[in-house]
């Protein structure tokens, strides 16, 4: 080769253009929305100034109202876990019809249009029509999660399904077993350990949620948390967030035992 | 290729040709095609052939032959083209849904991968061949009749697994499987039995051991065994009579004793190997 005698400035790697000119782009578009957005220095500095008053306003934090943040934490609670264990139960004959090897294309298709479109909004958007739709309080909020459990466990639960060792079903079809018995015996034993998991996941998550679904009316400490930041009840606000981690890291360590449960 | 000439020569003796003593005969395939998809080519070529009501019969052939096509189209597992399967004096071919159900479970099938369900347990994979017979509630409470239950654990023994019921399926070695494997279609409580390449995964002394244990099936249990197998060796010694395939078509069918060098070479074209 004449390169490699002229010298060795022979090439490893391609250069790769259409990359290049992609992340060029990008960083142009950043600094551009940035502009239109007013992003300055200074903005960020009267920011700082601001943010630096507001956390001097939170501590200490306000305990004396206990009262009312364990009622609302407790609500939450009890938001999270009837919409878990409302949406659980759903996904699971919703996810075992999305489930295309299982199910003829007319069923999976529309089963998993309807997953589809619990999925398009954000919870807090279905507890805003739950709050029009049936008035004020948790019921509506706990609509609301059971539709993002349905989002999320019957899709995953679907996907987990469409993965199984069909050689396994079909050894038990062969037996003669019904449809129900294929899918109790050889299908569910196939994704339970998953199915676990995606629903000590929405647990969380729908913890997580729960503590938010107040703020647009749906029940829960979110409605009080809201209230004090109405009222710049500052130190109060500072209890309430507290709480809301110490809900949430308990609810993870619940998460953890139930998924060592069933490996 | 030899196949062509052989495969039209009149079978061996004693062997029964088909739709002969037809009460005699639990399964009688007549004709049977298949083909996946249309235009494309036919894997099964007309097979016509019937089965003694026990004993063990092997199927010997080269990979790809429509071997296991033709094993897995009896309980329909695959669906055939065109012909006619009876068994116990009905066509399955023409078999409605439910009535296919209850008639497959009728005929336990042994995997070659075995087809445990893997993260279920000993006992609960052998109680699987109750599936046909049992109401979904009581799998689901895994509530099976005490009956069940009782046969369960004595097939257990018989395959020599009895101190292994509670363990998971996926803990099991590939012998130990292939006898679960084998409880489970007994379980069923059969008339038929069919094995698809029960041995392929399995080293040479585990092979023998699960065809001893089948053919042991077949004789006390008096089920007739069909079984798919590519090992002339382990066919000659534990069947009394054997099919050869080649290309979809039957070409020899008869005895262990009468299969020759010629007929091997007709099933599995070239001689090299033979010597």
């Amino acid at each position: 080769m004449t390169a490699a005698s002229a010298g060795g400035d022979r090439r490893a790697f391609r250069a790769n253009w259409p990359a290049r000119a992609g992340l060029l782009a990008l960083v142009l578009y950043v600094l551009y929305a940035g502009q239109i957005l007013d992003l300055s220095w200074d903005r960020f500095v009267f920011g700082l100034d601001q943010g630096g008053r507001f956390l001097s306003r939170l501590v200490p934090p306000d305990f004396t109202r206990w009262s009312l943040l364990l009622d609302g934490l407790l609500e939450s609670l009890q938001i999270a876990i009837i919409a878990t264990v409302l949406g659980v139960a759903v996904s699971l004959p919703v996810g075992l019809c999305a489930a295309r090897n299982l199910m003829p294309w007319w069923v999976s298709t529309p089963v998993r249009a309807f997953i589809a479109v619990c999925r398009s909004f954000h919870p807090i958007i279905v507890a805003i029509v739950f709050v029009k739709a049936i008035g004020f309080g948790a019921l509506a909020g706990i609509l609301a999660l059971v539709v993002a459990s349905i989002g999320f466990v019957a899709k995953l639960f679907a996907e987990a399904i469409e993965e199984i060792s069909m050689k396994q079903v079909e050894a038990v079809r062969a037996t003669g077993a019904s449809f129900a018995n294929v899918v109790t015996m050889g299908v569910l034993p196939q994704v339970l350990a998953r199915f676990i998991g995606f629903a000590t996941y929405q647990l969380d998550s729908n913890l997580r949620n729960s503590t938010m679904v107040g703020i647009v009316g749906g029940g829960g400490i979110g409605g009080t948390l809201f209230a004090a930041f109405q009222r710049f009840d500052y130190d109060f606000l500072c209890a309430i967030l507290i709480a809301i981690i110490a809900l949430i890291m308990l609810g993870e360590l619940l998460a953890t035992r139930l998924r060592a449960i069933f490996q | 290729m030899p196949d062509g000439t052989l495969a039209g020569r009149p079978a061996p003796a004693g062997v029964a040709a088909a739709g002969a003593g037809r009460d005699a005969h639990p399964l009688v395939v007549r004709n049977l095609v298949k083909r996946y998809g249309a235009g494309r080519p036919e894997v099964l070529k007309g097979i016509s052939l019937s089965f003694e009501p026990r004993g063990v019969v092997a199927i010997i052939g080269p990979s790809g032959t429509g071997k296991s096509t033709f094993i897995r189209c009896i309980n329909r597992l695959v669906e055939p083209t065109s012909g006619e399967i009876r068994f116990m004096g009905r066509d399955i071919v023409s078999l409605g849904r439910q009535e296919l159900r209850l008639v497959r479970r009728r005929i336990g099938m042994v995997f070659q991968e075995y087809n445990l369900v893997e993260r279920l347990s000993v006992m609960e994979n052998v109680l699987c061949g109750r599936l046909g017979y049992v109401p979904a509630w009581r799998a689901w409470l895994r509530r099976y009749p005490q009956a069940d239950v009782e046969q369960a654990f004595d097939l257990l023994d018989m395959v020599g697994l009895g101190d292994f019921v509670h363990q998971r399926a996926d803990s099991l070695s590939g012998g130990q499987r292939q006898r679960v494997g084998i409880a489970r279609a007994v379980m069923q409580d059969p008339d038929l039995l069919l094995a698809d390449e029960p041995t392929s995964s399995l080293d040479p002394k585990t092979s023998v051991e699960i065809m001893e244990l089948l053919a042991r099936v077949a004789e006390q249990r008096h089920v007739p065994v069909l079984v798919n197998i590519h090992d002339v060796t382990l066919a000659r010694r534990f069947a009394g009579r054997i099919v050869g395939m080649s290309e979809g078509r039957v070409v020899y069918d008869g005895p262990p004793d009468g299969l020759e060098d010629e007929h091997l070479r007709a099933i599995y074209g070239g001689e090299d190997w033979l010597s």
